[in-house]
């Protein structure tokens, strides 16, 4: 519940009191020792390497905010980068990474691989991308920040992208001890763009030219209730990648083609959502203009069940997206800030409303992974339906770094100065816009050579 | 065989199959004797052979007909006819649990009656195989011979021991289910298209290997009539080549109905213990074993080229089938090929477009092409897949920018008012161009409705012109009109909206 009124919040306050929770939670679940930040909240969840990639890129937006000291972030943001320098690589089975790439899901506390889960490359990504804004923010001259440079420098040129390729022009999505790659690749347009940026930039082992090419071949440009998007389900897919790098006006040879850009792209995109939840078409509770979002994240479980007489597949932690679906009525409330540099207006009417009319899933300002009014009063669900227990890292951390790039473009402004991120999307064939400028230090920040 | 280890009843099953087979293999039916050379000889009363013959002995021609077993080939036999009869019971009971959906009242307890479910196809095929009997072929003039078909030489067959002499000939043998290489299968039993129109009962567990055409429409059948069946799949997503979202929706409508989905898993092994078939399914690196009472196979078919003695007539072939250029002609210039047997798109329609060509290439010195036909396809699960000319993955490859207009089923009113409001009708045209490449229609009745769309590419019709089509209100197929609609929305530019605005104000003064 909100322990303070939402309406009597101005738009700035408001979001300022959504960022400062999500972003405690990075405080409240990082193991100091190590710099491991827990996936979820939940008892004995294990670190996401992706949430660490997250945690990194937000504790500058602490800093500047003032809800953490300097120190403190440096302190974190330098045990986390000690222990992936340190940790074990190899091909075996009980190592923390592979090639430079990492494990999905590490032990808290032993920092290896858990699950059984895969080295994945995107993840990896996300990481790297955290890396790089430390490395990017932390300019002092002091020891301290000056390795925090050297080892997000080091770490970022030990991954070997172009092993990642396997055989193919496009990266693997994972690999696995016994198994090697996972035979599956991307198709269509997704969250990966900084997965590619980052890999065709690496100074030693890059990509091969034509990876970005091969991914961007698999892009459908389509005409859906009258906006013209390349389609990605999703709203995630709109957002990861974002989160880093600012889009606008920027294109690559596929958008130079449709004379738009990525950040209009994800605007479209989050309007279609909106436009999806007024069709409604399975007819879920709630569902209308300001309540929209279909994302990957939590969900009620893997059960069926008719719901006014119509079958519906309910899942459990999932990727649901519009209008393809899936779709099982389970909103991703953290999706309104996450997209709310795209489209402001639909996003804080959307914020707005989750907070008048349902308060009950927001704990303390903080979002949670999902919640599902259709199954309010069903299946032993409760009067508010199914809301998702804990929280996720990664919705905290999009929703820390979105805000952030809304209300000061501070993540965008300290890549926008990064020759690795420039160099990427160089080379992926981006042109124009602030890319044609020369690159000058983000306040508080410096390049990294 | 590996059949007669599973449960399936020998064929024929029941009094419907003896009447097939007396028709399509009457058993004492005589070979004509021939007199003279063939203008043309046809090998497999499939849908080519069967196509073929009929329209060359309607032009004058003298032609001969082997088939070495049924008339009608897999399609009428094994294939499409049954499993499209099948699929109909089994959506008559997802209908009828779904009663309530559509305001009727569901019964308590919908009991599954498997066995006339089964009978009612062997009715429809019985029925449908009539048109195609040898006695029909007989007296439309087609010599019908019964037989294993062998080249001799390079003008000349052998079948049950008399030498047939042909001016041209027509390979048409078609394909069979793929063996699976899954180490214990063999032993273990299984079913393929071949064998499990045979079943007397509907398996309890049914694990079926393989996520295509096939594998889709028979899990999702067989779930209806009450089987828990496992749907294992090796690639990320059902269907392989088909659209991303067209797959994604029917991996949905999959789970809805309950069948358990498994992608990127493999079938690694199979063994029997108690009665049971145990099955060995390796995701990643991780490997479950399953208990199911059957195991359907649904990975692909090759072509039958194997006892034709084609190297005796010069023809050249491989694993994928039979070598034909664009006039469908094998290496062979008096011998020509069509449907399963040479062609990547195995259906029936296309055995029937190919054959069409080799009458008039073979017969007319024609010059019609394999590469000009305009094929759709359609997956028959519900919601029905169908698709016709390019994806746009292959349209970027050749470096042609794709647009796609795409028309939600849930936006079309006939598809609500009928509660088949899942799918969407997707067109693509050339960027900056209303020239339609190809299409995916996914719907309840996407078969039909992708046949305006192939229309529209055959005649050179464009997306605008699509607009302009008039549909009885209210019909699903609309929703083909609405991509239309919503290409010619974006044509209206700010620069036509201004410039007819101030028409219109001008106009009113």
């Amino acid at each position: 519940m909100l322990k303070v009124d939402p309406t009597s919040l101005s738009d700035d306050d408001l979001l300022d009191r959504y960022q400062r929770a999500a972003f405690d939670y990075f405080l409240e679940n990082v193991n100091p020792d190590n710099g491991l930040v827990a996936d979820t909240s939940r008892p004995n969840s294990p670190a996401s390497i992706a949430v660490v990639g997250f945690a990194l890129s937000c504790y500058p937006v602490g800093v500047e905010r003032g809800w953490m000291t300097r120190e403190a972030a440096v302190k974190l943001t330098l045990a986390a980068l000690r222990f992936f320098w340190t940790s074990t690589q190899g091909n075996g089975d009980d190592v923390t990474g592979h090639k430079g790439f990492y494990y999905h899901f590490l032990d808290m506390r032993t920092g290896r691989r858990v699950w059984r889960c895969e080295l994945s490359m995107v993840d990896t990504a996300l990481l790297m991308a955290g890396l790089l804004v430390s490395g990017a923010y932390f300019s002092g001259a002091g020891e301290d920040e000056r390795e925090i440079r050297d080892l997000a420098e080091a770490l970022y040129r030990r991954v070997d992208w172009r092993w990642a390729q396997g055989s193919a022009p496009t990266l693997r999505q994972g690999w696995k001890p016994k198994s090697g790659f996972l035979h599956y690749g991307w198709e269509g347009y997704n969250e990966a763009t900084i997965l590619y940026v980052l890999s065709m930039a690496s100074p030693d082992s890059p990509t091969s030219d034509d990876s970005y090419v091969g991914w961007t071949a698999t892009y459908q440009w389509e005409n859906i209730y009258g906006y013209d998007v390349l389609y990605g389900g999703p709203l995630f897919m709109h957002q990861f990648s974002h989160a880093w790098i600012d889009f606008a006006g920027i294109r690559d040879a596929f958008m130079r083609e449709k004379n738009s850009d990525y950040f209009e792209n994800s605007r479209r995109s989050t309007y279609l959502h909106r436009d999806y939840a007024r069709h409604n078409p399975y007819g879920y509770n709630g569902y209308d203009e300001n309540l929209w979002g279909l994302s990957a994240g939590d969900g009620p479980g893997g059960f069926r069940a008719r719901i006014e007489r119509r079958p519906h597949r309910f899942s459990g932690y999932a990727a649901r997206g519009a209008p393809f679906g899936p779709d099982d009525g389970t909103i991703a409330p953290w999706s309104y800030p996450a997209s709310l540099p795209f489209a402001p207006d639909i996003c804080l009417a959307a914020l707005r409303h989750l907070g008048d009319r349902y308060p009950e899933v927001i704990d303390n300002f903080r979002l949670p992974s999902g919640f599902n009014p259709t199954l309010a009063n069903r299946r032993n669900f409760g009067r508010h339906g199914w809301v998702s227990e804990g929280h996720y890292g990664l919705d905290q951390g999009i929703v820390v770094m979105m805000i952030e790039n809304h209300r000061s473009r501070l993540i965008w402004e300290l890549m926008r100065s990064n020759q690795h991120i420039r160099r990427g999307l160089r080379k992926a064939g981006f042109t124009g816009g602030w890319l044609s400028q020369p690159a000058s230090p983000a306040p508080g920040g410096r390049d990294v050579l | 065989m590996s059949y007669e280890k599973t449960k399936a009843a020998a064929f024929p099953v029941d009094r419907n199959d003896a009447t097939l087979i007396r028709g399509a293999h009457p058993p004492h039916w005589r070979n004509p004797d021939p007199t003279g050379p063939y203008n043309l000889v046809v090998i497999g009363a499939g849908p080519a052979g069967l196509t073929a013959a009929r329209e060359a002995a309607s032009l004058g021609a003298k032609v001969a007909l082997v088939e070495r077993s049924l008339i009608g080939g897999v399609c009428i036999n094994v294939g499409c006819i049954p499993s499209k009869a099948v699929i109909r019971t089994a959506r008559l009971y997802a209908d009828m649990r779904d009663a309530e959906n559509f305001g009727g009242d569901t019964p308590k307890h919908v009991g599954v009656d498997f066995q006339r479910a089964m009978t009612r196809m062997r009715q429809i095929r019985r029925r449908i195989s009539r048109a195609d009997s040898a006695e029909s072929l007989a007296s439309e003039g087609i010599d019908l011979y019964f037989g294993e078909a062998r080249f001799s030489g390079r003008d000349s067959i052998l079948v049950a021991g008399q030498t047939l002499h042909f001016r041209k000939a027509l390979v048409a043998t078609g394909s069979r289910a793929r063996l699976p290489t899954i180490p214990g299968l063999a032993e273990a039993g299984y079913l393929s298209n071949e064998t499990m129109f045979d079943l007397a009962d509907c398996p309890k567990r049914l694990l079926v290997i393989g996520g295509g055409q096939l594998g889709c429409e028979m899990a999702q059948a067989f779930c209806l009539f009450g089987a828990n069946v496992i749907l294992a799949q090796r690639d990320p997503m059902f269907l392989p080549g088909e659209e991303r979202d067209a797959a994604q929706i029917l991996s949905d409508a999959l789970a809805r109905e309950g069948v358990e989905v498994r992608l990127n898993t493999e079938v690694v092994a199979v063994r029997t213990a108690g009665g049971k078939k145990l099955a060995d399914l390796v995701r990643d690196d991780e490997t479950t074993t399953i208990s199911v009472d059957e195991i359907v196979t649904g990975i692909g078919r090759s072509p039958n080229v194997d006892g034709l003695d084609l190297e005796n007539a010069g023809v050249a072939y491989d694993a994928n089938g039979i070598k034909v250029d664009d006039y469908l002609r094998t290496t062979n210039p008096r011998i020509y090929a069509a449907g399963d047997v040479c062609l990547e798109h195995k259906f029936t329609h296309t055995a029937e477009a190919t054959a069409r060509i080799v009458v008039r290439n073979a017969l007319f010195f024609g010059r019609r092409k394999l590469s000009e036909l305009v094929v759709p396809w359609c997956t028959y699960t519900d919601p029905e897949i169908a698709h016709v000319g390019l994806y746009p993955a292959e349209a970027r490859q050749n470096g042609v920018p794709v647009k796609t207009y795409t028309v939600l089923m849930h936006d079309v009113a006939r598809a609500v008012m009928d509660g088949e409001e899942e799918g969407f009708v997707k067109i693509h045209v050339r960027e900056g161009s209303d020239r339609i490449l190809g299409a995916t229609v996914v719907a309840s009745h996407a078969g039909e409705m992708i046949n305006a769309v192939s229309l529209a590419i055959r005649s050179g019709m464009g997306l605008n012109a699509l607009a302009d089509v008039i549909h009885p209100f209210p019909t699903q197929a609309q929703g083909i009109k609405m991509a239309g609609d919503a290409y010619r929305r974006t044509r209206l530019t700010s620069f036509w909206k201004h410039l007819a605005g101030r028409w219109l104000a001008w106009s009113r003064r």
